[in-house]
């Protein structure tokens, strides 16, 4: 007996040893990726910002990427050559200090600021820009997504925009395009193609997006995956007096309420993701402040308009005035949204104003579904969003309350949900008869958002109607390459008149996505991408 | 004993192999494209293809699957799609953090529930019986969500002795040795750090510990009476030995078996089934990073994620087997 006792405990003390052992060793591994982390202490002089966040990021090499999460925190570790303005899509000057471009569209010369440091010490110069754009061009859409669908493609293909990138000088890069890209400077001041240190890359490899070099206002400490992201301020920043806090600490907080019950009890500085529910408990916080994200996304119900009846513009019109937005804006984004009238949000340049939206008419839309032979309605079935998304805070309770106007009209509506990747997989399929989704604009240009949702070129991505115009492709592609910002503008108020006609969607919402802080964080001016740089941001 | 526990880790390999068909299968069967949850939106069609192939999701299920198995005897259980990290190499602080947490609330629910428990039967139907099983009910009933909330908002925001979320304060965070922050603060013997850490594992501990606790305290309580009833019991008492004595001793050692059996697998539960916990709480464990990866359709962590889950499960209840026979030595294993 008294040996088997022995034996039991022996067991138990090996599974801890082993336990241990694997602690220690997994441990080990790490070490090298998580770099240098040994310079904390004496946080009660620092001024340390805590930004609580939903997820957490894929990787900080923001090339790799296409997540929000991770351009949140590679914005600040990273400069890009053009910037977008403080709380628009406005170009300005970043790395680059200047710039021209040839009156054919073709060529842009960049100046670029001088006596920039990387975080590693490598000399920020022409060089650098034309190794990082080296090292995209020889990518693929599996290593660098937004290269190519920003920029048409990589290296030799026919539709790579870029023919070929020089240092034209010491501190002056030449862009030489194959034709004319409306938003190519739009597309350079986006987080993915932020400048990155080309010895660091060069050595790192694939590790490169666990320990990130760039020129910006912060640096890369540590990470602690599902956690948090600490970096540091960069003592030798290339802006003057920036960046004014020493430290930021992003937190993945994934429950909203919990990030909020954070937020109240001060362990966290800032929270984005604020529902609009929770809104004006932080207005009657004398402790709390409300930011406002300006609107770049829309929210909208889509139909797909090769399953019938909704190949029938009228049916999908009659839809347009059966759903009383005005209604759904006040009830579900308790106001902090506005109606939308077109796919694009009224901040976009090329934004038609003077398109009248389909009015809240429950008559005119019985009169229409008449007309295209549905006296009487037809069943359907309504894709509810499963997740809530700033463009959709609550997709369930929006998809009740058109349930309901559509009965009004006669139309019964079946509400289905499904998680999320089953969702969007399903409705690009064009399983879906209608469904809930909506968009957030990447650089602000009309094109990322007409031609991308709403082009034949994109059936079965992300022009989940299945809606086809030729006439439509034929203003979109020539906005495409228009050089005159005037001639351009009309190209896309042309483009939304035809899609106002033929109503494959129902435009429903621009939200106005919501962030809270404490009273002590000063200057902190949300990015309607959804990355902001907080170099300037500071604690009182 | 050795040739018991050879046998039973034998048996193992067909129950792993089993379940790691049965989670195959299942992620594959539901729709949705890793390739396009990986590029998202924007990817064009050449691109998702392009990722397809490369992924080596373009083979036949059972080649993939063949692969799969080939990379676990070799000790590889795949790299992530979505980090394009090995498994190996990623998995350990989410589990770390999770076992961290799920051994502080099973401690809490053990001593909490047993000597509920024992006290209710040893005072059947007082008052502190009646209290005891009703708070035991509505433990079993809560929902984790709603407890969490509240308990954030009653400690936290009113009351301000305790984090809502995380594992330490990040504005002094600790120095990362073995991934388990009670042992590396202990490591650094930085006691105010521990201090904190303990702090944090109040909370998710408690909300992890509610259901546990509120099953052992009813198993303890109907296993101590039917050994209180038993002729032994009544004979020590007669020799003169102190109530106390009799239950704390005598009875309980009897009565631990089938107590013990739940413990084990409730600690396995709450090793794969706190996700909840850790998402209100931002708890960065196993549970949540398997959870997500079903949202990104990220296979080989899945998959090894809930194969990891499920050898601990089994080890856990091997463990349990084996100490069944330093509590009651008539059992024997052969």
């Amino acid at each position: 007996m008294g040996k088997k006792k022995f034996l039991s405990w022996a067991f138990l003390l090996l599974l801890l040893v082993s336990t241990a052992l694997y602690g220690c060793s997994s441990d080990n591994a790490s070490e090298n990726s998580e770099g240098e982390s040994g310079s904390e202490g004496d946080s009660a002089e620092q001024k340390v910002l805590i930004f609580g966040r939903g997820g957490d990021s894929v990787s900080l090499d923001p090339i790799t990427v296409t997540d929000g999460e991770s351009f949140k925190v590679t914005k600040n570790v990273f400069d890009t050559l053009v910037n977008f303005g403080e709380q628009d899509t406005e170009i300005e000057p970043a790395l680059a200090s200047e710039w021209t471009a040839s009156d054919d569209g073709l060529t842009y010369t960049l100046t670029l600021e001088e006596g920039v440091k990387f975080h590693d010490d490598t000399d920020f110069n022409a060089e650098a820009v034309v190794k990082n754009f080296e090292r995209w061009a020889a990518g693929d859409g599996e290593q660098y997504p937004y290269y190519g669908s920003m920029f048409g493609g990589y290296g030799d293909e026919e539709g790579h925009v870029i023919e070929s990138v020089e240092a034209t000088g010491d501190y002056e890069v030449t862009f030489t395009l194959k034709r004319p890209q409306a938003p190519f400077l739009k597309n350079l001041a986006m987080s993915p193609f932020a400048i990155a240190s080309p010895t660091a890359f060069e050595s790192a490899g694939d590790a490169f997006g666990d320990n990130p070099v760039g020129t910006g206002p912060f640096k890369f400490v540590e990470w602690k995956r599902n956690d948090t992201i600490t970096i540091e301020k960069f003592e030798d920043y290339w802006v003057e007096d920036e960046p004014k806090l020493d430290q930021v600490v992003f937190r993945a907080i994934p429950d909203n309420s919990a990030r909020l019950n954070a937020l109240l009890s001060g362990e966290i500085d800032l929270a984005d993701g604020i529902t609009p529910s929770d809104a004006s408990t932080i207005e009657g916080d004398e402790n709390l402040q409300l930011f406002e994200r300006p609107s770049m996304n829309v929210g909208y119900l889509g139909m797909t308009v090769t399953r019938e009846p909704f190949d029938d513009p009228k049916v999908r019109q009659a839809f347009n005035h059966a759903i009383d937005k005005q209604a759904l804006v006040d009830a579900f984004f308790e106001g902090r949204a506005e109606v939308a009238k077109n796919p694009i949000p009224p901040v976009i340049s090329g934004y038609n104003d003077s398109i009248e939206g389909y009015d809240y008419n429950p008559e005119r839309a019985k009169e229409l579904l008449a007309e295209a032979g549905f006296p009487d309605g037809f069943e359907m079935e309504l894709y509810a969003m499963p997740v809530p998304r700033p463009y959709m805070p609550d997709g369930q309770k929006v998809a009740e309350a058109i349930q309901k106007n559509l009965a009004d009209v006669g139309v019964t509506a079946e509400i289905v949900s499904f998680e999320w990747a089953t969702y969007l997989e399903k409705a690009a399929n064009g399983e879906a008869d209608a469904f809930l989704l909506g968009w957030t604009g990447d650089n602000g240009d009309a094109d990322n958002f007409l031609y991308a949702l709403l082009d034949q070129d994109n059936v079965g991505t992300n022009n989940y109607t299945y809606y086809e115009s030729q006439e439509l492709h034929d203003v979109l592609i020539q906005a495409q390459s228009e050089v005159d910002e005037d001639v351009r503008n009309d190209l896309y108020m042309q483009a939304q008149e035809i899609i106002h006609e033929d109503a494959p969607w129902v435009p429903l919402a621009h939200s106005t996505p919501l962030l809270a802080g404490g009273n002590n964080v000063v200057n902190f001016k949300a990015h309607p991408t959804g990355s902001d740089k907080l170099a300037s941001v500071d604690l009182e | 004993m050795l040739h018991y526990i050879g046998r039973r880790l034998l048996q193992l390999i067909p129950v792993l192999l089993g379940m790691t068909f049965i989670v195959f299968m299942i992620i594959r069967a539901i729709p949705g494209d890793p390739a396009q949850v990986i590029l998202g939106q924007q990817a064009s069609e050449e691109a998702i293809k392009a990722l397809r192939t490369n992924l080596g999701l373009d083979n036949p299920w059972y080649i993939q699957y063949f692969d799969y198995l080939k990379g676990l005897v070799t000790g590889d259980l795949g790299e992530s799609l979505r980090t394009r990290t090995p498994v190996v190499d990623e998995v350990w602080p989410y589990l770390a953090a999770t076992i961290e947490l799920s051994l502080f609330a099973i401690i809490i629910a053990v001593v909490i529930g047993i000597n509920a428990g024992i006290i209710s039967a040893w005072f059947q139907n007082s008052w502190f019986d009646y209290l005891a099983m009703i708070i035991a009910l509505i433990g079993v009933s809560m929902p984790i969500f709603w407890l969490g909330l509240m308990n954030q908002w009653i400690f936290s925001i009113e009351l301000g002795i305790l984090p809502t979320t995380g594992r330490e304060n990040v504005r002094d965070p600790v120095d990362v040795v073995t991934n388990f922050y009670v042992i590396d603060t202990l490591i650094a013997g930085n006691f105010d750090q521990l201090a904190t850490v303990l702090k944090h594992l109040v909370l998710p501990g408690t909300a992890l510990a509610t259901i546990p606790m509120a099953i052992i305290a009813r198993m303890t309580r109907s296993s101590m009476l039917e050994v209180m009833r038993s002729d032994y019991v009544r004979t020590a008492r007669s020799k003169g030995l102190s109530m106390f004595w009799v239950v704390y001793k005598h009875a309980l050692k009897n009565a631990i078996i089938p107590v013990l059996t739940i413990i084990g697998l409730q600690m396995g539960l709450l090793l794969g089934g706190a996700i909840l916990t850790e998402t209100i709480f931002g708890w960065p464990g196993i549970g949540r990073y398997i959870y997500e990866a079903i949202g990104f359709r990220d296979y080989p962590v899945i998959q090894s994620g809930i194969l990891i889950v499920a050898f601990i499960f089994v080890m856990i209840n091997l463990f349990v087997d084996l100490l069944y026979g330093l509590v009651d030595p008539r059992i024997k294993y052969d």
